[in-house]
């Protein structure tokens, strides 16, 4: 049996759960939810079955985390001293602003819609994260396609 | 828009060392590994919480994948690239090179040894800089001077040469014997510490 290094896993998998951490949890959450995915996958990976989908293990655990942080930050109240006088300037370009949109989709089709497009997984491998058939990824997948072309473009 | 495009910033450089330190912190990083550039040419270093676990000729044992491999299957698959964990096995390695140090104060950890090779090991990590030994010696002060061909084997398996010295054990009468790496190594760092001009 060959024993894959840890570090071979981070470096064939980092770009997609990054991917997933800043689709579900912004950019500027993103750094906790990439580090508490990788410690808690690094803590249980000795024990990882043989033959396991490697990907999908560790985007179902980037996944649950991202939603973690971004909840526990939201809940926290935002400590400043002053207001801000002016406007902040612009934000630099960026190409997730249509993630923002995916994050206030219903949460099963977020969920769906980020495995799927930012982890880049093949629906039956949705499905299996998700412990739902084949047949409800896809139609989750077009309802918040439909929903996010609605809010994105309002008819 | 039929298609969405993933987010497509990658992760932030420094991301990933940080990432290393807090695996360390949590006791999550059983084997720290990095490439350490030597007058030997590509070296792996690899440590344990313990110490110093591996000291690799990168080209000798096959390259770095196949060391990292080895430490996985044999310590622990708990295995990061950290070069920060081994800064001080690397400076210790650039004065030995520069002829600044005669003795590394670097923790050992013989774990990838066992039994009577091991006991080699330790006897063989006791040669003093600049001084040599037979195998036989060496045999002797593990505890069974008959068996200086499993000294042989012991030292050539060494899982970290240079701060383990095997080079500095040679053959009785003064040939030079074997060496992990090709004996081109073993006269280069004979000639370091002044053993051989």
């Amino acid at each position: 049996m060959t024993v894959i290094p840890f570090q071979q896993v981070l470096d064939a998998h980092r770009d997609a759960v990054w991917r997933v951490c800043v689709a579900v949890a912004g950019r500027d959450e993103a750094e906790d939810a990439f580090q508490e995915t990788w410690l808690s996958a690094l803590r249980a990976y000795p024990r990882l079955g043989e033959g396991a989908n490697v990907r999908a293990w560790l985007l179902t655990i980037a996944h649950r985390k991202a939603i973690d942080v971004h909840r526990g930050r939201a809940r926290r109240p935002i400590v400043t001293d002053r207001l801000p006088e002016a406007a902040a300037p612009p934000e630099p370009e960026r190409d997730d602003g249509l993630w923002d949109a995916v994050r206030e989709l219903p949460p099963g089709q977020r969920a769906a819609i980020t495995l799927r497009y930012a982890g880049d997984l093949r629906p039956v491998e949705v499905a299996e994260v998700l412990g739902i058939s084949d047949d409800a990824v896809r139609r989750r997948i077009a309802d918040g396609l439909k929903n996010l072309r609605l809010e994105v473009q309002p008819a | 828009m039929s298609r969405l495009a993933a987010p497509t910033t990658p992760p932030p450089a420094d991301l990933l060392a940080r990432l290393a330190a807090r695996a360390a912190e949590e006791g999550l990083l059983d084997v720290a590994y990095a490439r350490v550039d030597s007058p030997l040419g590509p070296l792996v270093a690899a440590v344990t919480p313990a110490g110093l676990v591996r000291l690799a000729y990168e080209d000798f044992n096959g390259g770095l994948d196949v060391v990292v491999e080895d430490l996985a299957a044999r310590i622990s698959p708990r295995v990061l690239e950290a070069p920060a964990r081994l800064d001080d096995i690397r400076r210790q390695l650039d004065e030995y090179f520069e002829r600044r140090r005669d003795r590394f104060d670097v923790p050992v950890d013989l774990t990838l040894a066992r039994g009577f090779g091991r006991r080699i090991l330790e006897a063989t990590a006791a040669i003093p800089f600049g001084e040599t030994r037979s195998y036989r010696e060496v045999a002797e002060a593990a505890g069974n001077g008959k068996a200086t061909r499993a000294a042989g084997n012991a030292l050539g398996a060494n899982p970290i040469p240079i701060v383990v010295p095997c080079h500095r054990v040679l053959r009785t009468g003064g040939g030079l014997g074997g060496y992990t790496g090709g004996v081109e190594k073993k006269e280069t760092l004979l000639r370091i510490e002044g053993v051989l001009l």
